[in-house]
């Protein structure tokens, strides 16, 4: 088995090894083949594939990588990472890179996706669980889309899916102690 | 046909569990947790929901923190552990949370961070199993008052109950069979196909409706041509995207979608004798009734 060699060799570079380290994953394993694309649910809208994605890492292509639309239209359904013959968890790269984008503070070219999640996590800092509609209008006032949505309202509270107040426990603080804790630990490691 | 079985058989011996319901299942899908816990409380399985639980960080945290989104879910472990109970959970994300974040531990390395975030000392002794698995042991029998003749149930895994397969314990991560042997026993005929586990579009319908309803249409639409009657789900976000957009994809298609989702535990509660009202089954934005008032079942 070849498994554990490097079968199409880029220039050695930082991005690669750091990616490598980072994640575990033998990006270098790679060979192009295209199944991860082929299954991808979301690769049609994508502006570079999941396989261009592993390729640009194996080049050193960061910039390419960390300011893709394709790295937050990456739906983590796993996919590719069932399907790969080379064993690469392609989901937990494009995770990472996720991560690394935020970490650096890049603008990332699906803002929405970030500011949808931002939107989720504020809802579970306050009341420890998300609360549906303060989501909702978090995410509409924070993406500047403040009727998005608006006309399913009838709709949603017709069936009952929406409460008018948010659940209250006492692990909300636990949450923001936690939330608090893990950014401070995230920080001193990079 | 498959033949309901006896209603004359107890449940074997008393089965306890820890209850950890996550956020939609106090929400907008009330309906997959009043089903469930009729269903367990009919077979003998009692579940203890965990005090001040938090949500376990979703897709949220897993795309924005890797420490955030194993620490949210360590917590709920912890307190299922102190327990001493197996935990049992309906909803696919908050399943695939804690599963992937209890994996995880397992490598010190993590175990000691992930400690460290919560000032607190873990263990990975602790299981957890899905709704899904609990209910569908095989071991459990049903009490079948009304067996789902008739009904085709194309049923859908969606992404979470299956990848990765070694993690969540999927039987097959291509062709799961847990929930079709289920509805089998059940009385329903169930749909050969072939995007049981294919994603719905997951959590991106604020922000890229299109996806959604492209990925969700597909798996309808497909689903329907096999004759399936409805699609059986054990995910909010599955069920969501499922059952809330179909009056959009039938303006953007220019033909009718129209294809019921309900929880798998709502089919189970209609076999098991509990009427559709018990298992609110009128929350739902495509409405199941007419179906199954057609099919004798409501």
């Amino acid at each position: 088995m070849l498994k554990s060699t490097a079968i199409i060799l880029g220039p050695v570079n930082d991005f690669l090894s750091s990616v490598q380290s980072h994640t575990g994953q033998s990006i270098t394993a790679c060979y192009q083949c295209g199944k991860c694309t082929a299954g991808c649910p979301s690769a049609y809208a994508m502006d570079i594939t999941p396989r261009q994605i592993m390729r640009a890492i194996q080049l050193g292509l960061k910039d390419e990588v960390l300011d893709s639309s394709a790295i937050w239209l990456c739906l983590s359904c796993e996919t590719c990472s069932l399907r790969c013959p080379r064993e690469i968890d392609i989901a937990r790269v494009m995770e990472a890179m996720r991560h690394l984008s935020l970490s650096e503070g890049r603008r990332p070219a699906q803002k929405d996706v970030v500011t949808l999640y931002n939107s989720f996590l504020q809802q579970v800092r306050l009341f420890g669980r998300v609360y549906d509609l303060g989501f909702g209008v978090a995410y509409n006032m924070r993406s500047g889309h403040p009727f998005s949505n608006v006309t399913r309202l009838p709709g949603l509270f017709a069936r009952r899916k929406l409460k008018l107040a948010p659940d209250r426990t006492k692990g909300a603080s636990e949450v923001r102690r936690i939330a608090a804790r893990a950014k401070e630990l995230e920080r001193m490691r990079t | 046909m498959v033949q309901a079985e006896s209603s004359s058989l107890e449940p074997v011996a008393k089965r306890v569990y820890s209850y950890y319901p996550g956020c939609s299942l106090h929400a907008s899908a009330k309906e997959f947790d009043v089903s469930a816990k009729l269903v367990c409380q009919k077979l003998g399985i009692e579940l203890r929901e965990l005090e001040d639980w938090i949500c376990c960080g979703a897709s949220a945290a897993h795309s924005t923190s890797h420490l955030l989104s194993l620490a949210l879910p360590a917590h709920t472990l912890k307190q299922a552990g102190e327990k001493g109970l197996p935990l049992a959970v309906p909803c696919a994300m908050c399943f695939s949370r804690l599963r992937i974040t209890l994996h995880e531990l397992k490598k010190k390395e993590t175990l000691d961070l992930v400690s460290r975030t919560l000032e607190k000392e873990l263990s990975t002794d602790v299981t957890v199993e899905s709704m899904l698995d609990v209910l569908a042991n095989e071991s459990i029998s049903l009490p079948v008052t009304k067996p789902l003749e008739r009904l085709k149930v194309a049923c859908y895994y969606g992404c979470l109950l299956a990848r990765p397969p070694e993690v969540i314990g999927c039987d097959d991560a291509e062709n799961p069979q847990t929930m079709d042997r289920l509805m089998g026993r059940l009385g329903a005929e169930v749909a050969d196909w072939g995007l049981k586990t294919s994603c719905c579009g997951a959590g991106v319908s604020f922000p890229r409706l299109d996806i959604v309803l492209k990925l969700s249409h597909r798996i309808l639409s497909l689903a329907r041509s096999t004759g399936a009657d409805c699609i059986a789900v054990a995910c909010p976000m599955c069920h969501a995207n499922l059952d809330m957009y179909q009056k959009d994809m039938t303006a953007k298609h220019k033909e009718k979608t129209n294809l019921p989702v309900l929880y798998f535990t709502q089919l189970m509660g209609l076999a098991l004798g509990f009427s559709p009202k018990e298992l609110h089954l009128d929350r739902h934005l495509t409405d199941p009734l007419p179906m199954l008032r057609e099919k004798g079942l409501a």
